[in-house]
């Protein structure tokens, strides 16, 4: 079996799955819990400065995308960050951490965007003896409007500005936590690094509304009658999740920057494929919500099956193997040509693939053949696009399929070699000579 | 035991009261809002839909589907009834295993339709129960127009007249209007007196009157009702029954089955029918299905069907054929009647039966034979369309009523529908869309 140990700045856990800071983490209580059921380590949710505890909305905290059977697609929070006193917080960290030595356990850390606070949490959460902190420059409501979370988060400045005080001020490893709700997420892993960070985690939620209720024409989730914008995660947001990684993993300033994966992890398969895109290991938690606990057991059985079959012996054998196959647009092989072919035993006859090319896309998957219902491909059409692939209810009836020779879309010679847009002769700025 | 051995044994009240409800309790139980969006989400909404085209009356199978999906399910059910205005019975008797849910590409791919059927039902009886009658009449024509039948295409043909703003007047020769919905069909298939509350439903139109006990031949002629009407529908359905042909047929103990599954749907106490201990059902069809089903869950001990050809000659789908074999009936096939044994009192006692057999095509008899005991005899070797009240006006064919592609008949000014007519196919679903083709045919011609 696969050794799934890993070490992330230095923090070992028996596996990768960590539970993300959020409600699954708000206590010892909880926390033993998924010790027990066997998560690799957790981010404590986010501790604020001492002084009043926090105030929650009483009326509904989530809100919920489902699937046809209720499956939960995605959901939405405004649950503030931990209302409970920060020294029962401090002891009960500093007791797990005692109790379960071989588990990793962050604390994550939201406090005004001063330098005095954050020296004086800093301080005080020295002595628990966790392994790292994450800061929460992610959370896009509610403290938000305090100037604290996504505010943060949002201003690449301010980024690495705390983390630099937090680099000066604790010895512990810094990871700090991105928010999604930006349009380039470089340049606030950029500042992160700028400022000393150790790592990046990301995503944090996506500032949403899961729906308006149109008896009330309320937003949902709704507090007496009003809504008010929460964070979105779940299964849902992971290919944006996936992308923002991606960006950051093969930006040239920040390559080799630790990243921790969140966005929508689910099973092991979705785990998988953040650590292909260089996440060094990932947290979970809106599984853990729908679930419970234990699906970490199918995460780190199918995880390790998985890694068996190919080979891998550490999760770092595998760890950033994507990375290098993300790439722009202009560099994709435009001598790649390939066509839709249906298997015909495997087809269902539900002509998806039809009204779909037919009304969408490009006329090319007949309906009717010699009379028959028959879908099949124009190859002179077919430009190759997949839409009638990614329709199709059937598992591997259509496949694209590469072809070489002449395209008999165009009636052009393919090109044998590799070509892309930057020697494109239509792009104005094509490096190939004009001939 | 030799068919003589035993006592005749006919009565009523053979199990305890609570068992009544339980074995005519719903047959297939109604989705829930739940169970109904799971199974819609099923539904590939596929293109040009093999369902859709299956579907007699042409009902768009994907779009009620996807409503319901969408949580639409009065907009489903408008979407049922535009085309079927007896969809909500529809739901619940069309033989889908056969038509919708035989051709959804489910069925072909894992053998599991979509249950077309169920969801129908769930949309329709959403609307039933929740919302006002869909349909409102166009401007009043002051067309008056005859349907005789107050059955499926009676009243399909009615509410489509009603709608295009013409006035109906519907001549119902039994007490209750609903045909075979109200007197005929197996009773779990219809709970609850539906046939009735869909009946209410369909005349909310407003414009439909109905006359029971009005018989054409008896109470009236087709002359005067083309007289007095600017257009005639005849869906009377099939009167007559078809005859074993065997000395002794009209000995006690040998039942029609059309007339006892009449009698139980009208029965307002289960208990209180009196059935044999041991029952022959003649015949391969629904009705023969339905009795022998219902005779089983009245508590008969031993209910037999025999028919003359192979299982899949008959005309009860295999899935129905299931349905009596489940609920303890015994299906044999290849034989038919050839004499009916009497006991001292002249009552039935048993039936004997020759084997048959198929060459080049032709059923004959082998000479072998075999003998069950019985205390009823059921006939159900189907019906047959009397014509007499026609006065010999209309052209028949094959002794049913002659129509075209619109319904019209031979005579002008007449229409007809439903199992009445040539090539009828003893379905509601069909008659259903006779009724509405003939009414948009009656319309046209009337507009003209």
């Amino acid at each position: 079996m696969a050794d799934l140990t890993t070490e992330f700045l230095g923090i070992k856990s028996p596996n990768p799955f960590w539970l993300a800071s959020a409600p699954p983490t708000d206590k010892a209580y909880n926390v033993e819990r998924a010790f027990k059921a066997g998560w690799g380590g957790v981010v404590w949710k986010t501790l604020g400065e001492e002084g009043p505890p926090i105030v929650n909305v009483n009326g509904p905290r989530y809100g919920v995308i489902h699937g046809p059977d209720r499956r939960v697609l995605g959901l939405n929070n405004i649950e503030l960050i931990t209302d409970r006193p920060l020294d029962v917080n401090l002891r009960e960290i500093k007791q797990v951490k005692r109790d379960w030595k071989d588990r990793a356990l962050i604390i994550s850390l939201m406090v005004p965007c001063e330098e005095g606070p954050w020296k004086k949490i800093l301080g005080e959460i020295e002595d628990t003896e966790a392994d790292g902190i994450e800061l929460n420059f992610g959370c896009p409501h509610g403290m938000s409007e305090r100037g604290m979370g996504a505010s943060v988060g949002q201003v690449p400045e301010y980024i690495e500005m705390v983390t630099r005080w937090c680099k000066q001020y604790t010895r512990m490893p810094v990871i700090v936590k991105l928010t999604p709700n930006i349009t380039d997420v470089r340049y606030p892993a950029r500042a992160a690094k700028a400022g000393g960070a150790d790592a990046v985690s990301l995503i944090n939620t996506v500032s949403s509304i899961t729906s308006v209720n149109l008896d009330t024409f309320s937003p949902e989730p709704s507090i007496d009658g009003k809504g008010s914008h929460g964070g979105f995660c779940g299964p849902a947001v992971k290919p944006i999740a996936l992308n923002l990684v991606a960006e950051i993993a093969r930006d040239a300033e920040t390559r080799g920057l630790p990243i921790s994966g969140i966005g929508g992890i689910t099973t092991w398969r979705d785990a998988a494929e953040f650590i292909a895109l260089g996440c060094g290991n990932v947290q979970v938690c809106t599984a853990a919500m729908t679930y419970g606990f234990k699906i970490v057991e199918e995460m780190i059985e199918g995880l390790s099956d998985w890694m068996d079959q190919k080979g891998y012996t550490s999760v770092s054998d595998f760890t950033g193997k994507a990375v290098p196959n993300v790439t722009d647009w202009q560099y994709l092989n435009l001598s790649y040509v390939t066509k839709a072919k249906i298997d015909q035993d495997a087809c269902i006859k539900c002509g998806r693939c039809h009204i779909a090319c037919e009304d969408t896309s490009h006329q090319a998957i007949t309906s009717m053949v010699d009379g028959e219902r028959k879908f099949e491909v124009i190859d002179e059409e077919c430009v190759g696009c997949n839409l009638c692939v990614d329709v199709c209810p059937v598992d591997n009836c259509i496949s694209m399929e590469r072809i070489s020779g002449v395209d008999p879309r165009t009636g052009v010679e393919i090109n044998p070699e590799y070509a892309n847009w930057t020697q494109h002769p239509n792009n104005p700025a094509s490096k190939v000579a004009a001939e | 035991m030799a068919a003589t051995d035993h006592e005749r044994d006919v009565q009523a009240n053979r199990l305890e009261s609570s068992q009544y409800d339980r074995n005519f309790s719903d047959i297939h139980p109604a989705l829930n809002r739940h169970e109904a969006l799971v199974e819609a989400d099923r539904c590939y909404f596929c293109y040009d839909a093999p369902c859709m085209n299956a579907c007699p009356t042409g009902i768009d199978i994907p779009m009620f589907i996807r409503q319901i999906s969408a949580d639409n399910a009065n907009g489903s059910a408008k979407t049922i009834l535009s085309e079927n205005i007896l969809g909500g019975m529809c739901a619940r008797v069309c033989p889908t295993e056969t038509l919708c849910e035989e051709v959804c590409v489910r069925e072909t791919s894992e053998g599991k339709p979509v249950k077309i059927g169920l969801l129908q039902r769930y949309a329709t009886d959403h609307l039933m129960n929740n919302a006002e009658h869909p349909f409102s009449r166009a401007k009043e024509t002051g067309k008056k127009i005859a349907v005789v039948g107050a059955g499926p295409g009676g009243l399909s043909c009615a509410h489509r007249l009603a709608m295009h703003g013409h006035d109906v007047t519907i001549f119902e020769a039994r007490e209750k209007s609903g045909g075979l919905n109200e007197y005929g069909i197996a009773a779990y298939k219809s709970v609850d007196g539906f046939a009735q509350s869909e009946l209410d439903f369909i005349l909310q139109i407003g414009g439909i009157t109905i006359e029971n006990g009005k018989a054409l031949g008896r109470d009236f002629t087709i002359a005067q009702l083309a007289k007095d009407h600017d257009a005639v529908f005849l869906g009377m359905g099939l009167a007559g029954v078809n005859a074993l042909g065997l000395d002794g047929e009209d000995a006690d103990g040998v039942v029609d089955a059309v007339d006892y599954i009449a009698d139980l749907r009208q029965a307002d106490d289960l208990s209180k029918l009196p059935v044999g201990r041991r029952i022959v059902v003649i015949g391969g069809g629904m009705t023969a299905i339905d009795a022998a089903t219902q005779t089983k869950l009245l508590g008969a001990e031993e209910v037999t069907i025999a028919y003359r050809r192979g299982a899949e000659n008959m005309n009860a789908s295999e899935y129905e054929q299931e349905v009596a074999q489940t609920n303890g009936v015994t299906i044999r096939h290849w034989l038919q009647p050839r004499a009916l044994q009497r006991d001292a009192d002249g009552a039935i006692s048993g039936i004997e039966l020759e084997y048959t057999k198929q060459t080049n095509g032709k059923l004959t008899g082998t000479g072998e034979t075999t003998t069950i005991a019985a205390d009823q005899v059921f006939k159900a070797i189907g019906q047959t369309f009397d014509g007499a009240p026609l006065d010999d006006t209309i052209v028949l064919e094959k002794g049913r009523i002659k129509v075209d592609a619109d319904r019209r008949t031979s005579m002008k000014g007449v229409w007809a529908g439903g199992d009445c007519i040539v090539g009828g196919e003893d379905l509601t679903v069909a008659a259903v869309e006779d009724g509405k083709l003939a009414a948009e045919s009656i319309h046209a011609t009337l507009n003209a």
